[in-house]
């Protein structure tokens, strides 16, 4: 872990974070200026698809080429799914998908 | 109030990957953002170039934009405090100013903004401090913690699938990953789904944004 580089990475983030939600109020804050469709459309569009794609992101360690490498994460993004169905409660939803990875991954070397 | 708990996921999180709980409090405090923090973390682990920070975060908090648009307005009477208001604009907070408004609250709906805004970030700081210390000492093993940030968006898409916004929008952002994923490998192929999903949401824009 590189301290220096660490720091920049969390200061750019807290900066580009600021900057998308800055951004709407700077340039639309006028009465005179109409939000161009295409914004629009993609400040609904986008956000689901971003979701999606953190999903995977979070999972980008999966291996398949052995049964520990995707089994613990694939039966804890189940567990995570029926709970939120069922319960619909998020932290219900998240807290039993960790425990049952926990579980997975510390106990059963298959 | 489950953002502090969300916190306390996060302060493990980073405590485990190697930062102290001073980092937890510092990114709370500026950064200030509970799905980017999750990423953060990641980003940290790989130490990754700045320009990919900037794409990512910028693309990962895109919703702030839909946020902000509905605000605009709202925020005119707070003069000088709406920068906090701005800066503090997260998923919770604007959830709850959502709702708030909903109630039709008129009298002090100023002071009330601002307060559940500062409370929101109040518990979120506390939450990830408190869980990056407790992180150096559990005595159990936490391997596997990892999964709670996979958790949190895969709850936030089944939320997103059973409101019913934009499913061809989530499983365009499936395929994007998936195929970015095969091509690039794990540590490349964020910014390529990124990007390809952007590409493709404005190339449908004909179609996809006809129904609203």
């Amino acid at each position: 872990m590189n301290i220096g580089h660490s720091l920049l990475i969390v200061a750019v983030t807290a900066i580009s974070t600021l900057a998308t939600r800055a951004t709407p109020f700077i340039l639309f804050s006028g009465k005179k200026r109409r939000v161009p469709n295409f914004i629009i459309y993609l400040s609904n569009l986008l956000p689901p698809a971003v979701m999606a794609i953190l999903v995977v992101y979070a999972l980008k360690e999966l291996s398949f080429s052995s049964l520990e490498g995707y089994f613990p994460s694939l039966c804890a993004v189940g567990v995570t799914v029926v709970l939120h169905l069922i319960k619909r409660n998020t932290l219900l939803s998240i807290f039993g998908g960790v425990t049952v990875n926990m579980i997975l991954v510390q106990h059963f070397h298959l | 109030m489950g953002y502090s708990v969300l916190g306390l996921a996060f302060g493990l999180l980073i405590q485990k990957a190697g930062y102290n709980w001073i980092w937890a409090l510092f990114s709370s405090l500026f950064v200030y953002a509970g799905s980017m923090q999750f990423v953060l973390v990641s980003l940290l682990i790989n130490q990754v170039p700045l320009a990919t920070v900037v794409v990512t975060t910028l693309l990962v908090n895109s919703r702030h934009l839909f946020y902000g648009l509905s605000f605009i307005e709202k925020f005119k009477g707070l003069d000088k405090r709406r920068y906090y208001m701005i800066f503090s604009l997260t998923d919770e907070t604007y959830a709850l100013l959502t709702t708030l408004s909903y109630r039709g609250y008129k009298e002090n709906e100023d002071d009330l903004m601002l307060a559940i805004a500062f409370l929101n970030q109040l518990y979120w700081i506390t939450g990830s401090t408190l869980g990056a210390v407790l992180g150096s000492f559990v005595p159990f093993n936490t391997d596997g913690i990892e999964f709670a940030m996979a958790a949190l968006f895969v709850v936030i898409v089944v939320e997103q699938f059973l409101a019913n916004v934009n499913r061809k929008s989530t499983l365009i952002g499936f395929v994007c990953a998936i195929t970015a994923l095969m091509i690039f490998g794990p540590n490349q192929f964020l910014i390529a789904a990124l990007g390809a999903v952007v590409i493709i949401l404005l190339l449908l824009k004909p179609i996809l944004g006809e129904k609203r």
